[in-house]
């Protein structure tokens, strides 16, 4: 079969959803596969599993996701079903299988979750294997999830991420004197003060926004060369590095739209629509609620909505977080094999692309081969997205992940330094030094 | 007569060991009992003592805990955040309850007097209490965008006297004052429709006796109306301090506790360090943290207001 060529899946990618599978069909010729022998399993008599997922973002994202598990359930004879949970309450659930030693066999969990109940899982590393070497090789934020922290034993298989690049009006940003989006620092603190000079202000959430304010402040301390806990646990958030970094969020902050201190994770996605700032961060979702907009002005904006990378700071490497989905195969299940090989079959060329190219932009692979896929020529604007998982970091960043780790985030710690000294509230020292007294109260040595 | 007696005796059926028991009354008592202590033991006292009990335990989510004994209450001590939350707490429940009491009682008077389609009126004030909270919530968190809020819009753009939009949740004040307003809004029903059962219990001759010794309408109310509502009144305030100082749901859906944990409730800070954060162990104590100041309140609402001889017009002891 012949590689696909950008116009030809421009023209699939603009046609309705029933196009979409015979582009899957297609798109595993673009997907580059080395030839790796199958691991053969064993599949238990009379096997079924439960699956425990996140709800879609897309209701593409669940359409493909279950007929991918039908076509395992056809193939294999072993039954599947698939829940789908909120999105808060999935992380509950999956604690509540790991405590119990019952319910789903197969959870695609949260972030943290692998780590936090390594001891719980199935050793997966002989399917990790095989697929790292059939598709390219994992990107070194899936190993960082998929295996135990330290050891070179798989515990999940990374499932996708989402993105949160940033995002912006092109004709304000080529209005505020910039032709490209800048990709350092300096450039960035002054487009954004040219923003503020033309009435079309940048927007980051700095509330308790889970998703968008956290990944703002990770982005910015990260840049500058700060972080919370270095490789043994020890608390190095108050540096010179993170000082560094507030103060400079002292100057961003200055040219914000006003009232983001307490903007939750829709506030910029609202604000952005109805034209109140020319530049925020987020994932696809922004660009395509543009898109599918049902009033006809605010989607002709779509077109003027572009993605960019965060620019580089200091430390001179990318520094945004990602929202990743991990795999997990509980040792409780009485069928290992059967879900391995569920696992197995998702994560092939002939499944996974299908369901990566459907749902547009929102997951981004795991595995390198998949960056040749479809979706990702499909529209060039949601090419930024592609290496979501190459360049991105994790939150306990240069840590191992952990439950003490995983507290300081859901507490806020970072995201209430960067919003305490970017608004004044406190000045940057005492930010900084407010929230390594934070982080220790977790990390007690 | 022992003939009869005897004869009686052999005739009438002899009532079955079931029946004997079910006669006794220590067994009556018992069984007609156990349905309310199953469902109380069950849905009320298991999950206080889980409560209870994993507060004293470093239990994360995931992984059982052991008894560290006060160890979670002394770090919560040491935590500034903690205590913010809690003077939170206090704050949003005077400032509360004494406007929810007050706009309570004002509107329970006007709904007593005699106005035309009462019973409409009457339903459309309960409307507040019954929305959904989230559903409230979602309605103040819109009024309250820094982008979009009607309020702003109204200031700004219909009578232009502000050049800015209002900031009602980016400062410490004003998002407490806001969320404040948020949830008298909703608690203003309850009081007032608790309070008019009140005075519609309290006779009108009381008042017609009152008129013809020539009082004046705010006597009638302080020494007819004020001591007749006590009773009531002291039990609603108890219900809506409990309601106030548990509430998560507003804080939730508005602030998440932001901005800089301004407006952290001792409520919401459970759920974030307990479910979000994995330390049920520390979640927990914060929650067990919340009886003493609840079951003080309840007290002094209670007893203060509830003492039989100053309801009967007497002079406290």
């Amino acid at each position: 079969m012949t590689k696909f060529t950008r116009r030809d899946s421009i023209a699939l990618g603009l046609g309705a959803a029933a196009v979409l599978s015979p582009l899957g069909r297609f798109a595993k010729a673009a997907v580059p596969v080395a030839d790796v022998p199958a691991p053969k399993f064993e599949i238990e008599d009379g096997a079924s599993l439960r699956v425990l997922r996140p709800a879609k973002f897309v209701p593409a994202d669940e359409e493909y996701f279950n007929k991918n598990t039908k076509k395992f359930t056809d193939t294999t004879g072993i039954d599947v079903r698939v829940d789908y949970q909120a999105w808060e309450d999935l992380r509950p659930q999956t604690a509540v299988t790991a405590n119990t030693g019952a319910g789903p066999d197969v959870v695609l969990g949260w972030t943290d979750d692998p780590h936090l109940y390594s001891d719980k899982l199935v050793d997966i590393t002989d399917i990790a294997d095989y697929l790292g070497k059939k598709y390219g090789g994992w990107y070194p934020l899936s190993e960082l999830y998929g295996k135990k922290f330290g050891t070179d034993t798989w515990v999940a298989i990374p499932f996708g991420g989402t993105g949160g690049p940033a995002v912006y009006r092109k004709s304000w940003v080529n209005e505020a004197g910039f032709d490209e989006f800048p990709k350092d620092l300096d450039g960035f603190l002054k487009l954004c003060q040219g923003l503020k000079k033309i009435g079309h202000p940048a927007g980051f959430a700095l509330g308790h926004a889970v998703g968008d304010g956290n990944s703002f402040v990770h982005w910015l301390v990260w840049s500058h060369g700060g972080f919370m806990i270095d490789e043994n646990q020890k608390v190095t958030i108050n540096s010179n590095e993170t000082i560094e970094a507030l103060e400079y969020a002292k100057a961003l902050y200055e040219t914000f739209v006003p009232g983001t201190q307490s903007w939750l994770d829709s506030n910029n996605n609202k604000a952005m629509l109805a034209g109140e700032i020319g530049l925020t961060q987020n994932g696809v979702s922004l660009y395509n609620a543009f898109k599918k907009s049902e009033d006809p002005n605010i989607a002709k904006l779509a077109e003027d909505v572009y993605h960019a990378p965060m620019p580089i700071g200091p430390v001179g490497r990318p520094t945004a977080t990602a929202l990743v989905v991990n795999a997990m195969i509980f040792s409780h299940t009485e069928y290992p094999n059967a879900a391995k090989a569920y696992l197995t079959f998702m994560m092939e060329a002939e499944q996974y692309d299908t369901w990566l190219t459907a749902s547009s932009g929102y997951w981004s692979q795991p595995l390198k081969a998949y960056s040749e896929s479809a979706v990702w020529s499909s529209d060039p604007k949601i090419l930024v997205y592609r290496d979501t998982m190459k360049d991105a970091l994790w939150l306990s960043y240069k840590g191992p992940i952990s439950e003490a780790s995983a507290a300081v985030v859901a507490d806020y710690v970072m995201l209430d330094m960067v919003a305490s000294a970017a608004t004044g509230s406190a000045t940057p020292q005492e930010a900084a030094a407010e929230a390594e007294r934070r982080a220790k109260r977790y990390f007690k040595s | 007569m022992t003939s009869v007696a005897e004869s009686l005796g052999k005739t009438s059926v002899q009532p079955g060991p079931i029946a004997r028991l079910f006669d006794w009354k220590p067994f009556l008592i018992v069984i007609c009992l156990l349905p309310a202590v199953g469902l109380l033991t069950v849905f009320l006292t298991y999950p206080l003592g889980l409560g209870v009990w994993l507060s004293f335990t470093d239990t994360k989510i995931g992984r059982d805990g052991f008894f560290v004994g006060l160890e979670n209450f002394a770090s919560l001590a040491r935590d500034p955040i903690f205590w913010l939350s809690v003077f939170n707490t206090i704050v949003y429940t005077a400032l509360a309850t004494v406007l929810k009491f007050g706009l309570g009682l004002w509107l329970a008077l006007l709904l007593n007097e005699y106005m035309p389609f009462k019973a409409l009126i009457r339903a459309i004030v309960l409307v507040p209490w019954i929305v959904p909270t989230v559903l409230s919530a979602m309605a103040f968190w819109w009024i309250y965008d820094p982008q979009f809020s009607i309020i702003s819009y109204f200031f700004k753009d219909v009578v232009p006297i502000r050049e800015q939009n209002f900031d009602f949740l980016g400062e410490p004040w004003p998002a407490r004052l806001s969320l404040i307003a948020a949830n008298v809004w909703r608690g203003i029903p309850f009081v007032a429709i608790s309070l008019l059962a009140g005075l519609q219990t309290i006779s009108p001759s009381l008042y017609e006796a009152a008129m013809l010794d020539g009082a004046t309408g705010w006597q009638r109310f302080r020494y007819v109306t004020v001591p007749m509502l006590m009773p009531v009144l002291a039990v609603v305030l108890t219900f809506s301090v409990i309601f106030t100082f548990t509430d998560f749901q507003l804080v939730y859906a508005i602030t998440r506790g932001g901005p800089n944990n301004a407006t952290h409730l001792m409520a919401t800070l459970a759920f974030q360090r307990g479910i979000p954060g994995g330390q049920l162990g520390e979640g927990a104590a914060i929650a067990v943290a919340m009886i003493p100041f609840l079951v003080a309140a309840t007290l002094i609402s209670y007893f203060g207001l509830a003492r039989r001889k100053w309801q009967q017009g007497e002079s406290n002891d």
